[in-house]
């Protein structure tokens, strides 16, 4: 077990735990942040997207102790209120149906439109495909990143 | 449409008696007791000082808020949002005055809390009208009282009671509390669908900022004071069973608290119809995080052993039957192999019209295909898991599941404990497709909390619900037609099966429609467990046979849309047979729909088009795909979609649902595919069991619903069957070769040379 001191959502939290730990079990075991989601374990459904500096990260094969001075950003501190534009554009377009992998999705979405703020579709495929929707929303997914993007 | 009297069941009238006179919901405090935050949507309202229960579907504030419940488990298919627009509608309140909460899990109050068979809205459709509709003439009730007129010259508008000739009006709030003892009216009427002011009026989820904000809302998020993690460990075969177990080195490890075996049920248990479950001996770990319960489970060592062969007696809901479970170890290999020696020989007769072996022989022409597609697993978002906490004074459940009624009876009989001391909260699910409806792991969960003395949350791992699976069926299906010297459609013969379940359906389209129709069927009995996955049977049958049909229709040198409408106007004018389980004119009305939406005949260049329409679940559904080719790779460029499920609730929910099945269709259809190599499942993670992702959706999809003023029906399920036929029908335009293996990713022809 190790102390660390991390940075999440904009405050330090300490955390006594084994370092090889996930970040994922870190933030929804340890610190109750449960709107991070488990979907796969190794990286290839984007449920557990966090950003780690801004850029998409998979929480789920990111262990604790690589994280060091970074800052992470859950869904929970990716605004205040649920205004983020991503946010703001997912609701206008009614995105989710059991809304599970959405947190992900929108964590990918709100990461690439703060480094690229006018994604083409292509752009807009290939940075959301590592993203599972099993209810298939994809179409839905699509027209609000564009929607955030024209808003932004 | 005239307005219609409703005369209530005595169920509902006791129902609703019982809670006029007081407190039979009063236990709702518990219900959000574990959420950590409050419901968004509350923060925009003003709450009430006091609320007024009227019945189990809602109650009313003082200052004229309501909350209205959804009784039915939601895994997205948006009934916590459509349920309460039915009551409200009836209501009469304006939508933003009203709150939704998820009812609890109670069969004392609600009929059905159970999310599968695209049922939900079809059976609650008059309860949920009638709930609105008695609620709002106990409050006209209330006002005629108070302001000593008549009944009949009270009028109500968006939460309003008004009487016209002293010019008196309330709000809702005001009477409220009155109205909460009146007595529960035996007749109401209910509204005119013209009159429709939130039915058919597109409103958004209702839990959209807790989704979009991360709030908790699944099962795996529930959160419990003192609640510890457990995993199970699971045979990694089907025919095998746990023999022995050794824990020695995960005892020790970080976090590890208990390691027990648990039996979820013994061999001689009567279990219910969605008890399927092939491992019912585990070993359970217990311990404090997941991360820590889950590195221990790679640790531990069992032995595994194979089953033998055994008889399970099954009640099918009042009807016992026995199942035989073979023992084996099972190769996909071999199941093809079976499924093509059972395809060659004649099966069991399941309807027979005219004569189709003397109309075979004398055809001008006869046609033959072959289909077959794979086991599929369901591959929930969110894996199965379910906390419970097991005392003396009684059983805690919470956590996702479509069929919490069936939990509740299978732990009180597994356990040996009344009902009554059984309380499942539902908890939001992330995605169900059938799965969910097996609820082996809420059993688990609670033996395991039992034993291990604690509240516990179950947690499968991706690869626990992949190979634990209880699949979608490996099907077979051979189709013949005969067609005579005028391409006229003279026979059909259908003859399906699959391992463990045959996907016929004697009496769908096109049976009815040829005078000589024959349907068999036979089955290859299995111990890989597979049960309702999204349109069961449907999601096979649909599929081949639209896609034999569209060969059918070439053959005979008709547009496959008009050679369709062709043999309805027949089964509409002169059917075959009295057993005919559809309205052909609501198949045609589909496809007439969706050739006039698609622009059908008018291809664009470049574009490859096929056509499909199917009836299930009680809903009709036509779909035409556009199939482009990217180089030598076929893309789904456009979907176009008629569908009749009649009144429609929630318009633009209803579309997100069906551009959902036909995504899900085309994902299926290209890559789906689970095998089996000695009873292994030879995936069990994203890595290589692939789904369909952002770029491989389609650019667009349109939706469209027939307009009509039918009672509503099922939606779920009824657009996803016919996607793998639109779908191969427009590859076989791409490419000149028609696909009938799925996943259609991998039909490819043999390498010659």
């Amino acid at each position: 077990m190790a102390k660390l001191d991390l940075k999440i959502n904009g405050q330090v939290k300490e955390v006594d735990v084994d370092p090889s730990t996930p970040v994922l079990w870190v933030l929804r075991d340890h610190l109750n942040l449960v709107g991070t989601k488990y979907g796969c374990g190794i990286a290839q459904c984007g449920a557990c997207t966090v950003h780690l500096d801004g850029t998409a990260t998979r929480s789920c094969m990111l262990t604790v102790s690589m994280v060091g001075n970074s800052e992470i950003t859950t869904i929970e501190g990716l605004s205040e209120n649920g205004d983020h534009p991503v946010q703001k554009a997912w609701m206008d377009v009614d995105v989710p149906q059991c809304g599970y992998c959405q947190a992900g999705q929108i964590m990918t979405a709100a990461a690439l439109l703060d480094k690229n703020p006018n994604p083409n579709d292509e752009e807009i495929e290939m940075a959301m495909n590592g993203n599972i929707c099993r209810c298939g929303t994809y179409l839905r997914i699509k027209k609000a990143v564009k929607i955030a993007s024209e808003n932004n | 449409m005239n307005q219609i009297d409703k005369h209530i069941g005595r169920r509902a009238f006791i129902r609703n008696t019982g809670l006029a006179s007081g407190g039979l919901i009063i236990g709702f405090s518990w219900l959000n007791s574990c959420k950590p935050k409050s419901i968004s949507a509350e923060q925009a309202l003003e709450m009430p000082k006091e609320w007024f229960e009227i019945n189990a579907y809602l109650k009313i504030g003082d200052n004229g808020v309501a909350t209205i419940y959804c009784p039915n488990p939601e895994f997205g298919q948006g009934v916590m949002t459509a349920m309460p627009m039915i009551v409200a509608e009836e209501l009469d309140i304006a939508w933003k005055d009203v709150l939704v909460e998820q009812a609890p899990f109670n069969t004392e109050l609600y009929e059905r809390q159970f999310t599968g068979g695209s049922q939900g809205i079809r059976r609650s459709w008059e309860g949920l009208r009638m709930a609105g509709a008695t609620a709002k003439q106990m409050l006209k009730q209330a006002a005629a009282e108070a302001w000593q007129v008549p009944v009949s010259e009270i009028s109500v508008s968006d939460g309003v009671l008004s009487h016209e000739a002293s010019g008196k009006t309330a709000g809702f709030g005001e009477m409220a509390a009155a109205a909460s003892n009146m007595e529960v009216p035996e007749k109401v009427e209910t509204k005119a669908v013209k009159d429709f002011k939130i039915i058919s009026h597109s409103k958004k989820n209702v839990e959209g900022k807790q989704i979009v904000t991360g709030e908790p809302m699944f099962g795996l998020d529930y959160q419990y004071e003192g609640t510890l993690i457990a995993m199970v460990a699971h045979p990694p075969a089907f025919g095998l069973k746990l023999k022995s177990f050794d824990d020695s080195e995960v005892r020790n490890m970080p976090g590890i608290v208990d390691v027990f075996q648990i039996n979820t049920y013994d061999d001689n248990f009567v279990r219910n119809f969605f008890d399927t479950n092939a491992f019912p001996d585990l070993v359970a770990i217990v311990g404090k995080t997941t991360w820590e319960v889950m590195n221990a489970k790679k640790k531990l060592k069992a032995e595994w052993e194979p089953l033998s062969e055994k008889k399970l007696t099954i009640d099918r809901f009042g009807s016992i039957s026995e199942i035989t479970v073979p023992s084996g170890l099972e190769s996909t290999n071999k199941h093809n192999e079976l499924m093509e020696k059972m395809a060659s020989q004649p099966g069991e007769i399941a309807r027979k019209d005219g004569d189709p072996e003397s109309a075979f022989k004398n055809a001008a022409k006869v046609l033959e295909r072959s289909y077959s597609c794979p086991f599929l697993a369901h591959n929930c978002m969110e894996p199965m898991n379910f906390f419970a906490h097991v005392t003396d004074e009684g059983i805690k459940l919470a956590g996702p599941s479509q069929a919490p009624s069936i939990i509740e009876s299978t732990l009180a009989s597994r356990l040996d404990v009344p009902a009554e001391k059984i309380e499942i909260e539902m908890t939001r699910m992330g995605g169900g497709f059938g799965r969910r409806a097996y609820g082996h792991y809420a059993i688990e969960a609670a033996l395991i909390s039992k034993q291990a003395k604690a509240p516990i949350k179950l947690v499968y791992s991706r690869e626990d619900d992949m190979t634990f699976g209880i699949y979608r069926p490996s099907y077979q299906a051979t189709y013949r037609a005969a067609l005579d010297e005028n391409n006229n459609l003279i026979a059909f013969h259908v003859k399906s099966g699959g391992v463990p379940e045959s996907p016929l359906f004697a009496n769908r389209f096109p049976a009815g429609a040829v005078d000589n129709y024959l349907a068999e069927q036979w089955v290859i009995n299995s111990n890989i467990t597979i049960g309702a996955f999204r349109a069961p049977r449907s999601n096979f049958t649909a599929g081949v046979e639209q896609a034999f049909l569209d060969e059918v229709a070439e053959a005979a040198g008709k547009d496959p849309i008009d050679f369709r409408l062709e043999l309805l106007k027949r089964v509409k004018e002169n059917p075959v047979g009295e057993e005919n389980d559809y309205e052909p004119d609501r198949i045609a009305g589909v496809l007439k729909l969706v050739k006039e939406k698609s622009n059908w005949g008018q291809t664009p260049p470049g574009v490859h088009r096929g056509v499909s329409a199917y009836f299930c679940h009680n809903s009709y559904a036509a779909h035409v795909v556009d199939v482009v080719m990217d180089g030598d790779q076929p893309r789904v460029e456009k979907v176009t979609c008629a569908i009749d499920c009649g009144i429609v609730i929630n318009p633009d929910a209803a579309s997100l649902m069906a551009e959902g099945a036909i995504v899900d269709g085309i994902g299926n259809a290209m890559y789906g595919n689970m095998s089996f190599t000695d009873g292994k499942p030879d995936h069990s993670n994203f890595d290589t069991y692939k789904m369909i992702r952002q770029n491989e959706a389609p650019k667009e999809i349109e939706v469209h619903f027939v307009q009509n003023e039918i009672d509503p029906t099922g939606l779920g399920e009824p657009p996803f069957p016919p996607v793998f036929g639109a779908l191969a029908n427009a590859l076989y335009k791409a490419t000149g070769r028609r696909f009938t293996k799925q996943p259609f990713s991998t039909d490819k022809p043999p390498l010659v040379g």
